[in-house]
């Protein structure tokens, strides 16, 4: 179980590395947010997950339960944030925040 | 481009199907969390303040994905007062109910002149109470300010 819960780890650490080099380089508010918003839930889901199975090391009741509530958290997680994304995006867009452009290019 | 907050307020669209499915997903849960966190206070981390706070969020979410009217259908302002105002009385109340007891003001061992259990055992149902108490004008108060500051004041329109 344990290659499988660094691997988790890993994988989520890498994607939350990828998601804060996407919000310091990126151009403008909306590639920002897309950086933002996609790693960190893919990432927070795979490091959340990685806790969860760790715990699981022994199947008794107590360390079940544990592990089940830590898959709620990675499910709400899953749901919110995307959401939140979106809503923020959306409000972005009615107040009018311009994507950003290579110069030249014709609107 | 930016534009005014009053321009905004009349742009955005009345609803919005991701935002409002997600919310009606998450709200009973949230509320869930709040009442456990309620209720296992006096034993656990949290307690009536942090459950009041976790409701009242979860009031606030409905109110910015359905609008402030529709959550004022949902927790009236006239139930949202009672309910701050019971709050505090169940606080104050049996605090007092102890001093009058012949204790000290919170002293719940005192109440164990009221229903004879261990006194020791009354200062953990006595928290619980209070906390109850805690938690249900936080949560109403919570949701009060928000309402205020959404709209200036005149509790007719959100964000």
């Amino acid at each position: 179980m344990n290659w499988l819960v660094t691997l988790l780890m890993v994988s989520g650490v890498f994607f939350f590395a990828i998601g804060t080099i996407g919000i310091l380089r990126l151009p403008d508010f909306y590639s920002r947010l897309h950086a933002a918003g996609k790693c960190d839930t893919l990432a927070a889901t795979l490091a959340v997950s990685a806790i969860a199975l760790y715990n699981l090391h022994d199947l008794s009741f107590a360390s079940i339960l544990v592990s089940w509530k830590v898959f709620f958290i990675v499910f709400f997680i899953f749901m919110a944030s995307p959401t939140a994304t979106h809503a923020i995006t959306k409000a972005a867009l009615i107040v009018g925040v311009e994507p950003w452009q290579r110069k030249g290019t014709r609107k | 481009m930016r534009i005014s907050l009053q321009e905004a307020r009349d742009r955005i669209p009345q609803r919005d199907t991701i935002l409002e499915t997600t919310v009606r997903l998450m709200v009973p849960f949230i509320q869930l969390y709040g009442l456990y966190v309620i209720v296992h206070g006096h034993y656990s981390p949290g307690g009536g303040f942090q459950g009041g706070v976790v409701l009242g969020a979860s009031v606030i979410l409905f109110a910015l994905a359905f609008g402030l009217p529709a959550s004022k259908r949902y927790l009236s302002e006239s139930t949202d007062i009672i309910l701050a105002n019971t709050g505090a009385l169940i606080y104050t109340g049996i605090a007092t109910l102890c001093a009058l007891l012949g204790g000290m003001f919170l002293d719940y061992s005192a109440l164990a002149k009221i229903l004879p259990i261990d006194p020791i055992s009354w200062h953990s149902h006595g928290i619980f109470l209070v906390e109850v108490g805690v938690g249900m004008g936080v949560t109403t108060i919570m949701v009060s300010i928000y309402w205020d500051m959404a709209s200036a004041g005149r509790l007719d329109e959100g964000l």
